[in-house]
This record gives C-alpha cells, sequence and structure tokens, in this order.
C-alpha cells in the first residue's frame, strides 16, 4: 500500500473511532447530571439508579475516548510531523485549553463517579455539572485547532514558513464558532437519540419498566432539541462554507460549473468525466439562497479550481447528502416528540413509537461520521487550506500500512469489547436490581 | 518565557512519572503480587488514573506548541517507539476500565488482567526507551540511509534499553510505596513493602546500569553530570535519602516512603534536565535541538505561558481536592490500623 494513502487511512481510522466516544463524553455526562439533579429534586429512587447506570456508561466511554483522544494527539505528529512543525506554535494555543478543560473533566469525573460516599450531596451533584461543561468546552478547543485548517489565519506564510504568528487569531478563525456549535449540537444529537434508542429497545422488553421509561424521557428530550437546533447551525455552516471553501461547497453539492442562479442539488450520483451528477433532484435557484441568502446569487463551481486541487467529489458529495438525510430523520422525529408531548401523549407509549426510537440509535452517529468526512475529505488535498498539501505533510518513514494494520485491528478488537460490555452492563440492570450500587 | 515553559515541562513531567507512572506501576507489581494485588490496586488507581495521565497530554502540548521542532523530529525518528507507547496506553486505560466494570462476565477478567500487565510493563520501557534515545544523539539530522539507520538505530541499543529498564523499575517502584498505604491489612502493607524494598534494590542497580550503558554506547553521561553542579548536587542528595528510604520503607511509614521517594524521583528528573540543558534533543551530523533554536516564535511562547499560568490556577486546587477525597483520607486511616 501507497505510504501517503496509508497515513491517511489510519488518521481515518483513529479518528472515525475517536468521534463517537467524543460525541458520547460530550453528552452523557449531561444525562446523568439531569438524573442526578432529579434524584434530588424529586427523591424518587429509579433516578438515582438511573444517575448511577449512566455514570457507568460515562466511566467506560470516557476511559475509551481519553486513550483513543491521546492516540491522534500523537498521530498528528507520527503521521504529520510537516505539519505539526509549522501549525504547532500557530494552533497549540487550543491545545493547552482543551487540556486544561480535560484535566478538570477528568478530576470531576472522578469525583463523581467514586466519591458519592466521600463527597457532600451538593459537590457532588455539581462534580457532575463540572464534568459535562468542561466536556463541551475541550471540545470546543479542539475543534478551533481543526477549524484553523479549513480557515487559517492569524501567521503570513512567507517560503515555506509561518511568520507573524498570532495564537489568538488563529484560534478564533473564521470557521471556528460555525464548526463548535454544528459539532456540539451533534454530539447531543447522537448521543441522545442513540440512548433513546437503546433505552427504547429495552422498554419494548418490559413495558412497565419505569426505569427505561425515564431514561428515554430524559434522553429524547435532550435529542429533540438539538435536533431541532442543527438545521439552523448548518444553515450557518453553509453560508461559512460558501465564503471560506466554495470548493468544498461546490464537492458538497456537484456543482460543476459556476452558476447564477445555483439550484440545489439533492441526491444522484456525481459523474466526475462528465461533470454532471445523474438521477439528481435539481431546486432551481436553492442552493444560491443557502449559500448566499439571495435567490439570484452566483455559487462557485468546481470550475473555478484547477481539477489537480479538487477534493474527491464523490465522497464528499455522498457524504454530505448522508449527514443532511441523517439530520432531517433526526428533526422529524424531534418534531413527532414535541407533537405527542403536548398533544398525544400515549402516543408515547405505543409499541410503534419505541419501535422507531430505536432505529433511530445510529442515525446521529451516521450523521456525525458523515459530517466529518465533509469536513476532513472536502478540504483535500490540503491539510491547511490553500497552505500546505497533505501529501507534502505526511510521514518520510516508509512501512506506514503495518501501524494501520495494528491499529484497525486493536480499533475493531475494542470496538467488539465495548459492545459486549455495554450488553452485560444492560443485562446486569434488567436482572438484578441491586446492581447499581455505589463503586465504593 | 522559554525558561518558564521548560520549568511547567519539567514539572508536568515529574507529576506524570510521579502519578501516571505509578498507575502503569501497579499494574507492574500486580504481576508480582498476583491476585491478592488486585481488589487494593482497583481502588487505588480507578478515582484517579484518568486525571493522571492527562499530565503526560500537558508535556506533549507543551513540546509541540512550545517546541514543534522537537515534536516533529520525535514524532518521525522514534516513530515506532512512541507508537508501541500509543499501544500501551491505549490497552492499559482500556483492559483496566474494563475489568472493574466488566463485573458480569467470568472470562473477561483474565483476558483484561493480563492486557493490562503487559501493557503495564511495555508503556514505561518504551516511554523511558523514547527519554534515552533523545539524550543518545543517534538521531540523524536528515534522513539518509537505510529504514534501520533512520529509524531503528536511534533507539535500538544498549543505552536506551537501558533506561527503558530503569523507568519501568522506576514506575513499579513509586507504585509498591504508593501501594503501603493504600493496602487494608497488615499482611498486604508487608507483601508491597518487601515489593517495594526488591524493587528499590533493581531501581539502584539499574541506575548505575544506565551509567554503564552510556559509556558502552559512547556516551559521555558520567563525564556530563561532573560538569553540572545541579546535577552533582541531585545524586548526591538522592544517595543520602537511600538509607532514611530504606528504613521507611522497612516500617512501613507510608507517608514519610511517599515523600522521600518524591525527592528521590525529583532528583532523577532534575539531574536529567541539568544534564541535558539547554539541550532537547542530541542530534548526530548536525547541531542538538535545544530549547532556544527550536522554541516557537515569541508571541506563541508568551500565550503559552498565561495559558500554562491559566491551566495551573485551575487544575492545581482541583487536583488537591481529588487527592484529598480519595488519598489523603488512606493515609490517615493507616495511623489506626497501621503498625
Amino acid at each position: 500500500m501507497d505510504d501517503f494513502l496509508a497515513a491517511r487511512l489510519q488518521m481515518t481510522v483513529s479518528f472515525v473511532f475517536h468521534i463517537v466516544f467524543a460525541c458520547i463524553g460530550m453528552t452523557m455526562p449531561w444525562l446523568m447530571f439531569v438524573a442526578e439533579l432529579k434524584w434530588i429534586k424529586t427523591g424518587e429512587k429509579v433516578f438515582l439508579d438511573l444517575a448511577r447506570a449512566w455514570a457507568r456508561g460515562v466511566a467506560i466511554f470516557f476511559a475509551v475516548g481519553a486513550v483513543s483522544g491521546t492516540v491522534l494527539s500523537f498521530e498528528l505528529g507520527l503521521l504529520w510531523p510537516k505539519f505539526m512543525e509549522h501549525a504547532g506554535a500557530i494552533i497549540g494555543m487550543p491545545f493547552s485549553w482543551e487540556g486544561t478543560a480535560f484535566f478538570l473533566e477528568a478530576i470531576a469525573l472522578g469525583i463523581f463517579l467514586y466519591g458519592r460516599n466521600r463527597v457532600s450531596r451538593r459537590i457532588h451533584l455539581y462534580s457532575g455539572l463540572v464534568v459535562g461543561i468542561a466536556g463541551v468546552v475541550s471540545g470546543i478547543f479542539v475543534i478551533a485547532a481543526n477549524a484553523w485548517m479549513n480557515s487559517p489565519s492569524g501567521f503570513d506564510w512567507v517560503n515555506g514558513q509561518a511568520i507573524n504568528i498570532d495564537p489568538v487569531k488563529a484560534m478564533f478563525n473564521k470557521a471556528w464558532f460555525q464548526q463548535a456549535l454544528h459539532m456540539t449540537i451533534a454530539a447531543f444529537a447522537s448521543t441522545s437519540f442513540a440512548v433513546a434508542g437503546i433505552h427504547a429497545f429495552l422498554r419494548l422488553r418490559d413495558r412497565r419498566n419505569i426505569f427505561h421509561e425515564k431514561a428515554v424521557n430524559i434522553a429524547i428530550s435532550f435529542g429533540t432539541v438539538a435536533a431541532l437546533l442543527q438545521p439552523f447551525s448548518g444553515d450557518i455552516s453553509a453560508k461559512n462554507v460558501a465564503r471560506l471553501q466554495p470548493v468544498k461547497l461546490a464537492a458538497m453539492e456537484s456543482l460543476f460549473k459556476t452558476s447564477k442562479p445555483a439550484s440545489l442539488v439533492i441526491g444522484g450520483i456525481p459523474d466526475v468525466e462528465e461533470q454532471k451528477a445523474d438521477y439528481a433532484i435539481h431546486i432551481p435557484k436553492l442552493l444560491s439562497f443557502l449559500a448566499h441568502g439571495d435567490f439570484n446569487a452566483e455559487v462557485e463551481g468546481l470550475d473555478k479550481t484547477s481539477k489537480g486541487n479538487w477534493p474527491p467529489v464523490v465522497i464528499v458529495h455522498f457524504a454530505f447528502q448522508i449527514m443532511v438525510l441523517m439530520g432531517m430523520l433526526m428533526m422529524g422525529a424531534g418534531m413527532l416528540f414535541l407533537i405527542f408531548k403536548f398533544k398525544w401523549k400515549e402516543n408515547l407509549d405505543k409499541r410503534w413509537w419505541l419501535r422507531l426510537l430505536v432505529w433511530f440509535t445510529p442515525v446521529g452517529f451516521i450523521a456525525v461520521e458523515a459530517g466529518w468526512i465533509v469536513t476532513e475529505v472536502g478540504r483535500q488535498p490540503w491539510i491547511i487550506y490553500n497552505i500546505m498539501k497533505t501529501k507534502d505533510a505526511v510521514t518520510p518513514m516508509p512501512g506506514v500500512q503495518y501501524p494501520l494494520y495494528l491499529i484497525t485491528v486493536i480499533y475493531i478488537l475494542l470496538t467488539i469489547a465495548v459492545f459486549g460490555l455495554m450488553r452485560r452492563q444492560i443485562k446486569a440492570i434488567d436482572t438484578n436490581p441491586n446492581y447499581l450500587k455505589d463503586h465504593d | 518565557m522559554t525558561e518558564i515553559i521548560i520549568f511547567i515541562l519539567g514539572i508536568a513531567l515529574l507529576l506524570y512519572v510521579l502519578l501516571g507512572g505509578a498507575d502503569f506501576g501497579a499494574g507492574i507489581i500486580e504481576i508480582f503480587t498476583g491476585k491478592k494485588g488486585i481488589d487494593t490496586i482497583s481502588r487505588a488507581i480507578a478515582p484517579v488514573w484518568e486525571a493522571n495521565h492527562i499530565w503526560l497530554i500537558l508535556a506533549i502540548v507543551i513540546i509541540f506548541n512550545g517546541f514543534p521542532h522537537v515534536f516533529a523530529v520525535l514524532t518521525t525518528y522514534l516513530h515506532i517507539p512512541l507508537f508501541i507507547i500509543l499501544i500501551g496506553i491505549i490497552f492499559r486505560g482500556t483492559a483496566f476500565t474494563f475489568r472493574y466494570y466488566d463485573t458480569l462476565n467470568n472470562d473477561a477478567p483474565k483476558y483484561y488482567t493480563s492486557l493490562f500487565r503487559i501493557s503495564s510493563l511495555l508503556t514505561p520501557f518504551f516511554l523511558g526507551v523514547t527519554l534515552g534515545a533523545t539524550i543518545l544523539g543517534k538521531i540523524p539530522a536528515e534522513i539518509k540511509g537505510t529504514f534501520y539507520e533512520v529509524f531503528m538505530t536511534p533507539w535500538v541499543n544498549i543505552f536506551t534499553f537501558s533506561t527503558g529498564i530503569f523507568m519501568t523499575l522506576l514506575f513499579g517502584w513509586l507504585a509498591s510505596v504508593y501501594l503501603i498505604g493504600e493496602a487494608g491489612d497488615l499482611k498486604s502493607r508487608r507483601t508491597f513493602a518487601k515489593t517495594s524494598r526488591i524493587f528499590f534494590v533493581m531501581l539502584t542497580i539499574s541506575g548505575l546500569g544506565v551509567f554503564l550503558a552510556a559509556e558502552i554506547s559512547g556516551l559521555p553521561l558520567f563525564e556530563k553530570f561532573t560538569h553540572s553542579w545541579i546535577a552533582i548536587g541531585c545524586v548526591v542528595v538522592a544517595t543520602l535519602i537511600i538509607p532514611f528510604l530504606w528504613k521507611n520503607i522497612q516500617h512501613r511509614k507510608s507517608l514519610r516512603t511517599r515523600f522521600l521517594a518524591g525527592i528521590q524521583t525529583a532528583c532523577i528528573i532534575t539531574g536529567w534536565f541539568a544534564v541535558q540543558f539547554p539541550v532537547m534533543v542530541s542530534v548526530s551530523g548536525g547541531p542538538h535541538l535545544t530549547i532556544m533554536n527550536s522554541r516557537a516564535p515569541e508571541s506563541t511562547m508568551t500565550l503559552l505561558v498565561y495559558a500554562l499560568f491559566a491551566g495551573i490556577l485551575l487544575i492545581f486546587p482541583a487536583f488537591y481536592f481529588l487527592f484529598k477525597v480519595f488519598k489523603f483520607r488512606n493515609i490517615e486511616k493507616e495511623k489506626v490500623i497501621g503498625n
């Protein structure tokens, strides 16, 4: 295998794996916190059980997320040393802030998980809140670094060297806000729908189980809010990408020719040779509006960029369509939930609704993975957009495929282990009511 | 600014060795104490290992933000040992957590335990190899030659292996020292105290072995030590402590032993920094990477210092609280059960 391809694949595998745990690590503590809060407010023991059950989940997912995140921070250098050599001084700052947030998260998590009988109830509750806040904040900092790759700023690039470095400007680059917003909401939507789906599945088996009923309620409430907010952040993102990375938008939409006005392309199979998308639905003028807020605006197509600098159009296009479709599905489910909650409440207990939620378990994560494919593959061939090519940053070490194979096998095994472990955790809740005792 | 950052890097590494290192060490100790130690070790590590692990992340971030060139050189030429460290980190963290939570599965703990122990042994060794390789000076200035010459020679030799062994024993020894105070019953405390003495002897021998291996590999480590007053001071302090340490381990005084072990470790790291200063990575056939020629521009360094100070203000009180809740209590309890 070509070393460059191997390096890219290893990054992909590491990232695809980590992002799931990162999402759960950002969201799950909030669910756990809300359950804990409800226990304190209502005194109903089911919420305490729920908080404990979710806390176990947080502990497991956090551990995997922490190590797979460590892997990525090393891999930035192991696979892309030239990138880190130049980017380190520019975007290291958000990483150092992320480190601080992550530190606080780990400390607070230790107290929440193992300190129930050692600290006061209030401190215990607050430690749960700190885990939630620190998790989101650390996510936002990491995204600042990624956004900088899409919208590099805070330096001047002269003769292959970065000078006049301004880390603050680099951190608050133009893509940072929209990416952080979009990703944070996505983390909440994906994890909440997954949690709701799992508990809906368990509730289908045991309809009178109040534990799973409360769990579905909390999770789907979070999921609904996130799924309904996401289109707005998506709109901000689209306009931002249109401005900052027109090639990426053109690939997402298979817009080969610069058009005024441009129509929105839904679905279809891009044909790069013929420069058209087959079997697609075209909605006139809509892309102009979505990208620039004006039905007659010009939208830059791929033709403005030399073909050598195109991202892989087919992958980016498909990934984008999948992301949007999954987002729409979650929005629809969220709306249904709201309607049922305020109008036909009895539907929330119906089998078909619970079954629907079960089907939604992976939907959010599919959207997250697809969205990151759009971001990352859509930036190619650049590692720092319009500054440094990915192939120029790759490690000079030959034989990169071997670490790729190894990391792939390890992550597959870990995935199987986590699935097995979660299944046994769930089984333990169902079979043994005394299982959710404290850790110490 | 640069000196402050180097100082904080030193503190981060020291704390990583003292805290994160001991968590790895616990896995090594488990090999010796077997089934009996598992409970104590699990209870001791579970609440704190995640936080302890992050000192390493902090050190990495300081290096790639403040000294990006050093980071690029290390990740290029020491790709293989660093990758093995990563695998160790993955397996140690997940195996430990899974073992702790997977209470329903009867078979799995066996695998988790082996994985936990193997990775606890592997990671410190390659961490030591990596650090040894930065001193040894076999990292080439440019990529020229065979795969072995460029990507293996810098870290495959008797000196780096000796630092790897030293690191492993250091981590194991620290863990055994801490565990004396963690064990509930007198019998386990005796076991840990005994393990601790054995490790201490091995550690001292391997420390001498490092100097010997350095001479064999053509690195005048001893001579370098004699050139630095700080390094000499560190060796003197570390040596003078030995009898007190030995006595305290024998009497299972966990608090005092921990304190003395901390000083020992601080001496080792300070001595190492003093010998190296101002070089961060010794390079063969080119200028060494020093803190001066490989640091980031002033604007980055200034902001990094601010970020580190702000971070420390947040982290240290929180960290103190975490240890107050889970660790200091055990030591207090010791006065009741102890001796």
